[in-house]
């Protein structure tokens, strides 16, 4: 799981980094940031599985429209996650995502994160793969 | 931090940045602060505040208050008001993604010794009767039929089921609903994530907190003695908005416009002030749009209310009548709404957006209530969790600010560095070394929220009652606090 927290960046919320070799695993990663500043992914069963599949006209909003899919399923259907697996082809993504239905007795639960915003929003190809840059509204 | 070079004096808590800062500005920008306040702005607010003055049918000033500071497009802490007449536009990025994210104060006619015994017996009991964090679900259970009604009609659908009292709403800011709301323009998926957030309290910088009102703060003793408010007195305050109803609202408009601003060739200097001219049936679409989230809003934290009543009333085996549980003010600091407002010696409509800050009308408007009419709006600033909260009131002078005053204390440091420097259950405990006991459905979510990482409350009411765009009524302090 590579990512990091950026400090600084949004006073008010909070802004991480993610990368990988490939373009799915960059998904995956900035996948794993929403988990981690979600809930404590070691507090998390993975009970339920999920599958989603998102469209786009470009990779950079198919992230964005990808995690804005996690959001939703946060608050309408309370589902949070410790573990993706994600495939894109052509701008179409399938992810199968692993978790649970909140309980706030047997998980730690973290930030509710309300959306994906655009500000610095960025997905590009770096030295060994691809990094993305996320600002959350929490 | 650095100010821009060019900002101008015009008073001691009154700063110009001229139109020749930038390319495109339209109107000058004006920050409302103390040379203190200012000097501690971080430059995102001067960026944001003259990125709103390019924007279309801006008139006057783009406005800055006092605990401004760096947002989403505008700042937080930012007012602008735009002509309708003249290609005015409307835009989600200078009103936030929690639309009516707001204030409400209530009173109890307890005294701060009939409450100390039972602090931690209440803050626990209303901890399990207001719900509150990630995924929390609310406790009225409704269809979507319903939500759509609550969406229309805001507090008023709460007080026609039982939750609440009738006079709640004169108590409200437009008596609890906007009549312009029109469910058909918001989509399913954002009635989805907000119909199981009804009464929920949210996290992040949301709380519900318990207040001492010390007899040495009281400053305006006519209006305290009009509202019920005296020395000791024990009083409550919530602070939250709309969830994920208003933030997919905000989120779907903001993508509806890209396409708009290039049928009507508007630039933009950020894609967060995303934006269509009032008068399209796109502007219109979300002005409808937005006043379902801010009804939904009202309703929220009238239903938050209701619990808390609920819950005292559980802990002192009284009625909430007795214990003169009455709602002072409730004021959405996350909305744009019509007013008229003088520009040039004449009266013009404009949508006045406010972000972070609270509308503040002042005596005799008439469109507060008869409560009102003599001591001018309540304004209701929330402070961080550690120091402390104020009760304002609106003036004559505000004018100069489209009657709009501060809405917190402001951020000053981000939430991963906060998160660095103290650890939730050491801040925890030493805020109850202070006297505040404090419960947090998360404890990292408790360190963010840390009283350092925000602007000192007596530098932003200092200025603000420099510029006589509030009139202090009374502070106070946290005595208990629950967190999302």
């Amino acid at each position: 799981m590579k990512f990091k927290y950026l400090e600084n960046i949004a006073i008010a919320d909070i802004a991480f980094e993610a990368y990988g070799k490939t373009l799915n695993e960059v998904f995956e990663n900035s996948a794993y940031a929403f988990f981690d500043m979600t809930c404590n992914p070691r507090t998390i069963k993975d009970k339920i599985k999920k599958i989603i599949k998102v469209k786009a006209e470009n990779e950079k909003d198919l992230l964005y429209n990808f995690l804005s899919e996690l959001v939703f399923l946060k608050d309408s259907k309370q589902l949070i996650f410790n573990k993706v697996k994600v495939l894109i082809k052509k701008n179409e993504l399938k992810a199968t995502l692993y978790g649970d239905k909140i309980d706030y007795e047997k998980q730690e639960l973290r930030n509710d994160i309300k959306a994906i915003t655009l500000h610095l929003f960025n997905l590009e190809k770096a030295k060994n793969g691809y990094k993305a840059m996320v600002v959350v509204d929490i | 931090m650095e100010t821009p070079k060019d900002i101008k004096k015009i008073n001691e808590v009154t700063w110009e940045i001229p139109t020749s800062y930038k390319e495109g500005m339209n109107v000058p920008a004006r920050i409302i602060a103390t040379e203190k306040l200012l000097n501690q702005m971080d430059k995102g607010v001067f960026d944001q505040v003259t990125n709103v003055a390019c924007l279309p049918g801006i008139v006057k000033y783009a406005l800055a208050m006092p605990d401004a500071h760096w947002g989403y497009g505008s700042p937080v802490g930012g007012v602008a008001a735009f002509d309708l007449e003249n290609n005015g536009i409307i835009s989600p990025g200078i009103i936030g993604f929690d639309i009516n994210c707001g204030m409400r104060s209530l009173l109890t006619n307890l005294t701060y010794d009939e409450v100390k015994p039972k602090l931690k017996l209440l803050v626990d009991t209303l901890f399990k009767t207001v719900p509150a964090g990630v995924g929390a679900k609310g406790f009225v259970k409704i269809d979507k039929k319903q939500f759509k009604e609550v969406m229309e009609q805001g507090s008023k659908w709460c007080i026609e089921n039982d939750y609440g009292w009738k006079e709640d709403l004169e108590r409200t800011e437009g008596y609890g609903k906007i009549e312009w709301a029109d469910a058909s323009k918001v989509s399913d998926k954002a009635i989805s994530r907000g119909i199981n957030q009804l009464g929920t309290l949210g996290s992040g910088n949301h709380y519900l907190e318990i207040q001492h009102i010390k007899e040495d703060e009281i400053y305006d003793k006519k209006a305290a003695k009009k509202f019920g408010i005296f020395k000791d007195q024990i009083a409550i305050m919530v602070h939250c908005g709309s969830r994920g109803l208003g933030h997919e609202v905000a989120t779907n408009y903001l993508q509806k416009f890209d396409k708009v601003m290039k049928e009507n060739n508007i630039t933009i200097k950020d894609r967060e002030l995303s934006c269509a001219p009032f008068n399209t049936n796109e502007g219109q679409d979300y002005y409808k749009a937005m006043a379902c989230a801010a009804n939904m809003a009202f309703a929220n934290r009238q239903l938050i209310m209701h619990r808390i009543r609920e819950a005292f009333s559980k802990v002192f085996n009284k009625d909430a009548e007795e214990l003169g549980m009455n709602l002072i003010y409730d004021v959405a600091h996350n909305v744009a709404k019509i007013e008229e407002h003088k520009v040039d010696g004449k009266k013009k409509k404009l949508i006045i957006h406010r972000k972070g800050a609270t509308r503040a009308f002042p005596p005799g408007h008439d469109e507060l209530a008869k409560i009102f009419q003599e001591t001018g709006q309540v304004v209701v600033i929330g402070g961080s969790m550690q120091t402390g909260s104020a009760l304002l009131l609106g003036t004559k002078e505000g004018e100069s600010t489209f009657y709009t005053s501060a809405h917190g204390s402001g951020r000053t440091m981000s939430r991963t560095r906060a998160k660095h420097e103290v650890r939730g259950e050491n801040l925890q405990k030493e805020m109850e070394e202070q006297g505040i006991y404090v419960k947090s459905v998360s404890m990292s979510g408790l360190a963010e929220e840390a009283g350092f990482a925000y602007k000192d409350l007596s530098d932003v009411l200092d200025s603000v009652v420099k510029a006589k765009i509030g009139k202090l009524l009374c502070v106070m302090r946290p005595i208990g606090n629950l967190k999302g």
